[in-house]
């Protein structure tokens, strides 16, 4: 399955390795920060609503 | 400086800029929000396996012609949300649109991520390819300019504590450093003549790459737009929610 | 505006005004060099005008923060939004007063300094004539740097990070003429590249800067 890359492997792996895992890195923090954000607002909204 | 609720808007805006409305758009961001991450994540899995699995090698290049499939997009995209931000900049200024501004700040990370991978997969490519790591050649160059500005650009977003502030300052520093960043490309060009071939997806057929590369390259660039679009519209999202949360706080605090 | 202008020379001539500063670091700088490459004089005299031009551009960039930052401190630039002067206009001047006080004392030192460095005969007239046509750009962009980071606290570094990058364009074409007249080429077309530059930052940069500035006194 694995194509033969010949001596250049190093070179393709590690590009690919290392892009993928960049935009990993990027999505997950991305998604994280979204979901305390949204945490956040929702319980100062409740607490607004509560108190006023 | 609220943002939603408390502005009644005297006329309602239609079509294109009724979207400016932080409550609106974070309706429609979270509607069309999943079809974006399912585009992305399948024309990224869809190119990059294509390109990595089954594609031949170049009978110069070797193997390393694979690792075109993540260069060129994330160069594209580099250059592209700078670009995005240069509008949306603008749209603030003009406009004074609070989404607009936010989405120029959520989308600097995902540009500096862009070009951190086009520059690293330009360095492992350039090693087997030229003999070295880096060169100062023109494009190299101009990319790492383009990293320093948008290293500035979040430095000084993050440096200045009023929103509406910072969201002025840094889209002056947007304008102003798009005029340098070209600027930087012409001098830079003059400054020395490169090693790195002309653009690969130019129409002129002749310095183009082969059938077999181009329409896996394709797929990849749409998975690079999908996934910056994704993530710009979700970032965009979370500088509202945050936003949003801080001016209710703000006024729990006052009452 | 004259009196701005003379304001502002006397206060940098003043005990204290910063004056002198920015070639003390030149000349630092500048000394410093041959401890990190070595003695070799043919290599210093090839590198020589690189490093003037970027001793001097450091030197520029050293001085800016004090360039708003007093007058935001004690609201001289309060006041100089309200008068009737344009804000353009006097940001110029405040520009014209810095490249007066740092930026012409870096062109006239630089010669001497290129001793230091062993720089070819040929290169001095070069290396004085694009540092004067550079060093003006230098202090415009400057200016607006500083107008963007005056409401930061300790904002120096930050400025830096901002003003750099702008800097890259005048810093290749000067420094190419300096290069390439040091070493008897034609310089034409990059001083007249160099002269475009200076000309179109200080036609249009004081506006940004204004710009910038507006938003900070808000």
């Amino acid at each position: 399955m694995m194509p033969d890359l010949g001596k250049y492997a190093d070179a393709v792996l590690s590009a690919y390795g290392v892009s993928i895992l960049l935009i990993m890195l990027l999505v997950i923090i991305t998604l994280r920060k979204g979901r305390a954000a949204r945490a956040a607002l929702e319980a100062v909204e409740t607490r607004s609503k509560k108190n006023g | 400086m609220s943002l939603t609720e408390d502005t009644p808007t005297p006329k309602r805006p239609s079509g294109f800029w009724s979207y400016a409305n932080p409550v609106k758009f974070l309706g429609l961001s979270e509607r069309i929000l999943p079809a974006f991450w399912g585009l992305a994540a399948v024309s990224l899995i869809v190119g990059l396996i294509w390109g990595f699995f089954f594609t031949p090698d170049d009978f110069r290049q070797g193997s390393t012609v694979k690792i075109i499939y993540l260069h060129v997009p994330s160069a594209l995209m580099a250059i592209n949300a700078w670009f995005m931000m240069l509008v949306a900049s603008l749209i603030w200024i003009v406009r004074r649109h609070h989404v607009s501004a936010l989405a120029a700040k959520a989308a600097a990370p995902v540009g500096v991520v862009m070009t951190l991978i086009a520059l690293f997969t330009g360095a492992v490519w350039g090693q087997p390819m030229w003999g070295t790591w880096w060169a100062w050649d023109p494009r190299l160059t101009s990319f790492l300019i383009l990293f320093l500005f948008y290293l500035g650009y979040i430095a000084l977003w993050e440096a200045i504590e009023d929103p509406d502030t910072a969201a002025d300052l840094t889209s002056v520093l947007c304008l102003v450093g798009s005029v340098f960043a070209v600027l930087s490309r012409y001098a830079v060009n003059f400054w020395n003549q490169g090693l790195h071939q002309g653009a690969s997806l130019s129409l002129d057929k002749e310095e183009n790459v082969a059938d077999v590369f181009y329409i896996p390259l394709l797929v990849c660039i749409a998975g690079f737009v999908f996934l910056f679009l994704a993530l710009v519209l979700y970032r965009t999202g979370t500088e509202i929610r945050l936003r949003r949360a801080r001016a209710l706080q703000a006024r729990e605090a006052r009452t | 505006m004259r009196a701005l202008l003379t304001r502002d020379l006397m206060l940098a001539f003043r005990a204290g005004g910063g004056f002198g500063l920015g070639l003390a670091f030149f000349l630092i700088v500048t000394v410093l060099v041959p401890f990190g490459v070595g003695p070799n004089s043919e290599l210093l005299s090839r590198i020589a005008p690189g490093i003037l031009w970027l001793g001097a551009l450091l030197a520029c960039l050293l001085s800016l923060d004090r360039l708003l930052a007093l007058d935001w401190e004690d609201g001289t630039l309060d006041l100089l939004a309200t008068s009737p002067l344009p804000l353009e206009a006097a940001l110029s001047i405040k520009a014209l007063a810095h490249w007066i006080t740092t930026g012409l004392p870096l062109v006239l030192a630089a010669p001497v300094l290129g001793i230091l460095l062993n720089l070819p005969t040929p290169g001095y007239t070069w290396l004085v004539l694009s540092l004067l046509l550079g060093t003006p750009a230098l202090s415009v962009i400057g200016t607006f740097g500083a107008a963007l980071t005056v409401g930061v606290k300790r904002g120096g570094l930050l400025m830096s990070l901002l003003v750099l990058p702008l800097y890259v364009p005048t810093l290749i074409f000067g420094a190419e003429a300096a290069r390439r007249g040091a070493t008897g080429m034609d310089t034409t077309t990059s001083l007249l590249m160099l002269a475009g530059i200076t000309a179109g930052v200080i036609a249009i940069m004081p506006f940004a800067s204004a710009a910038a500035l507006r938003v900070n006194l808000r």
